[in-house]
């Protein structure tokens, strides 16, 4: 069984969280050392952001740790690297998140096959939508990497049967129509109730995950109340943000993750 | 020379490629909108009301048809062939663009969106938009790099006057790729109420061939005209490329006939000085904006900055019938630099008391190659794609 299908095997009775963070930000240095200290922390799941440069299913908060990260001088490769230094230590499931134009420039089957040896578990491309995914389901396949596709709101019965069909792992719903970044717990709440409740219908096969706007505890128990789990970016990088890089910033961030699964501190 | 096309040219295909190009690479919000847009565009195809009131438009407020015009002492200065100018620059708002924003809003209106969005580089479309907006009364966004907001103040505030909300970019390097990202990201945001006008054969299908088929009427009229006062076709048909709307409205009606088609990018400082938007001469295949075409990118894929003395040329992209075009040599792509173009705008106004706008000089530019390889007996139709008044300030500091 894959690493993602065992989590959601192993926590039926709990949210899976699943935290998303750029690779290389804030430094190169530190994405391997945030992986384990969020595992420490409560995170089941991590979508590890390979960042581009015109990132425009990302809010400003995504595109800003992007930036950092290209200029901090991440590449694909580097990423291989990380994730394989995090395997040495962890068995945590790691699906990559990033558009297709780098993965494209790198070489589509060479990239399969090095995620694959590296470790990578599944990943998710946003602006690939199921029509044109076909051109990567092959390597994935192949390879062993598990394909994640988003839906939204406004996503048709019929192609929410599709996704659920074409993903292998879970399927990622998109909370609102909109980008990514944290938003007022109402602001989400509002429209999505229903939403969920029509993704449960036509989303049969895969475990669902919910995200987008997700900004703390209290968010991720309500809009994941009838769901698997929960997914936060945007708010978790904004933490980073604003307390790198002061002496006791990753203190500070884990505590924001143990909060964010349990709904307290972890001292 | 000559160009045989025996099979007729039918692209792109149902899911929106032009061979290899093109495609459909947004966010699944965007899906919808834009399975949507197609159907709303195909139905409106077939509708003879939706064209009539499309060309009663272009004729009684752009001002259509434009002229086709001998440009007499520009032909004697190069001494070959005849050389026509396809008048763009006499539409209403300056250049081409109006065709597009026009025939945009039109749909837009039929499918009872109520918001518009566009985005802006050298201001033009901008303006194209906002116009047709203020026409229609309707709400306008339009997204501008802060720096071409600088560099085209004009046309922000001709667009201001015209009513219209222009949004100032500062991610990334605040001109038109920024200006396109932060569009994309509202029409995500805002998907059932707002209608993005894009300005060019860009972005995600169906938009190249809707671009296209809106500027189209460029090269019907160009033949119909020429047919009527040389009774021949051209033997060649130059324009400029940045995006590409305006060459491609002008050569798509010629594709299938023998007729030599050149597209001119814009070198920047040169195609080799990395500060180029030569996007086919030194791009390579990729995505941007929701399609696949030649980029400018990276090793890392990451997108690079280009380069150009005229906003509107200053793209890393392309369309991607352009891609197409340039792979299957149906098209010839050449690059001019800078200050070639600026050369070329000084020549067109002395020699034809035209001032061209610094896009459309990059097209004039590309005479001081090709002229002397013609002959008398042959034609050559250049678009004369918008004027350059907004240029001005630019083009005074170099002369």
């Amino acid at each position: 069984m894959s690493r993602i299908n065992k989590v959601f095997e192993q926590k039926k009775d709990e949210k899976v969280m699943s935290l998303f963070i750029t690779a290389g930000y804030p430094d190169i240095n530190e994405t391997v050392d945030l992986i384990l200290g969020f595992e420490r922390n409560g995170a089941d799941i991590i979508e590890l952001g390979m960042p581009f440069s015109d990132p425009l299913a990302d809010g400003p908060t995504i595109q800003y740790s992007s930036n950092i990260a290209i200029s901090n001088g991440v590449s694909i490769q580097g990423i291989f690297g990380m994730v394989a230094e995090t395997r040495k230590n962890s068995e945590i499931p790691i699906v990559l998140m990033g558009y297709i134009n780098p993965m494209l420039r790198y070489g589509l089957e060479k990239f399969f096959s090095n995620a694959a040896k590296a470790g990578v578990d599944g990943l998710i491309v946003p602006d690939l939508p199921l029509d044109e995914a076909t051109m990567i389901e092959e390597f994935a396949h192949s390879h062993g990497i598990q394909l994640i596709y988003l839906i939204a709101p406004n996503t048709s019965n019929e192609r929410m049967k599709l996704s659920d069909d074409k993903s292998n792992g879970f399927v990622y719903c998109v909370s609102v129509t909109g980008v990514t970044g944290a938003r007022e717990g109402s602001e989400v709440q509002q429209s999505v109730d229903t939403f969920i409740q029509r993704s449960k219908v036509n989303i049969t096969k895969n475990p669902l995950m919910v995200g987008f706007g997700i900004k703390n505890y209290n968010d991720a128990q309500s809009i994941s109340k009838e769901v698997d789990g929960f997914i936060v970016g945007s708010a978790l990088i904004e933490i980073i943000r604003d307390t790198y890089p002061t002496e006791n910033w990753k203190e500070v961030v884990f505590n924001f993750v143990h909060q964010l699964k349990f709904g307290y501190p972890n001292q | 020379m000559s160009v045989i096309t025996t099979t007729s040219y039918s692209k792109p295909n149902h899911k929106g490629y032009f061979g290899a190009y093109g495609g459909k690479f947004v966010p699944e919000t965007l899906i919808p909108a834009l399975n949507d847009l197609e159907s709303a565009y195909k139905e409106a195809s077939k509708d003879p009301e939706f064209e009539k009131e499309y060309l009663h438009l272009l004729h009684e407020y752009v001002g259509r048809p434009t002229e086709l015009s001998f440009a007499d002492r520009l032909t004697n200065y190069y001494g070959g062939a005849k050389i026509y100018l396809k008048r763009e620059d006499l539409c209403h708002t300056g250049a081409h663009k109006i065709n597009n924003a026009i025939g945009q809003i039109l749909l837009a209106l039929r499918m009872g969106k109520k918001r518009i969005i566009a985005e802006t580089g050298a201001g033009q479309h901008g303006v194209a938009t906002a116009t047709a907006c203020a026409k229609f009364g309707v709400e306008c966004v339009v997204y501008m790099g802060e720096e071409d907001m600088v560099r085209q103040k004009l046309n922000v505030d001709r667009m201001q006057l015209m009513g219209a909300e222009v949004r100032g970019v500062s991610s990334g390097s605040k001109t038109l790729k920024d200006a396109t990202n932060e569009a994309i990201r509202d029409w995500v945001t805002n998907v059932d109420d707002t209608f993005y006008i894009i300005g060019s054969v860009v972005g995600p299908h169906p938009y190249p061939m809707m671009v296209r088929n809106f500027h189209r009427i460029i090269g019907d009229e160009t033949k119909r005209q020429l047919m009527e006062i040389e009774g021949q076709l051209p033997d060649y048909l130059i324009a400029c490329v940045g995006g590409g709307s305006n060459a491609m409205g002008i050569f798509y009606p010629f594709i299938n006939d023998d007729v030599h088609i050149i597209g001119i990018e814009a070198a920047g400082l040169g195609v080799e000085s990395g500060q180029t938007a030569a996007t086919l001469t030194k791009g390579k295949p990729g995505v941007l904006h929701g399609s696949m075409s030649y980029l400018l990118h990276d090793q890392e894929g990451q997108i690079e900055l280009a380069h150009s003395i005229s906003a509107g040329l200053d793209y890393p992209g392309i369309g991607p019938e352009h891609a197409y075009l340039h792979d299957t040599k149906r098209v010839d792509y050449h690059a001019v630099t800078d200050a070639e173009a600026l050369e070329a705008v000084s020549l067109l106004s002395r020699l034809e008391g035209i001032i061209p706008a610094l896009e459309t000089a990059h097209a004039f530019a590309w005479l001081e190659k090709l002229m002397s390889k013609t002959t008398s007996k042959e034609i050559v139709v250049l678009n004369c794609s918008g004027r350059g008044d907004k240029d001005m300030e630019t083009i005074s500091k170099y002369l």
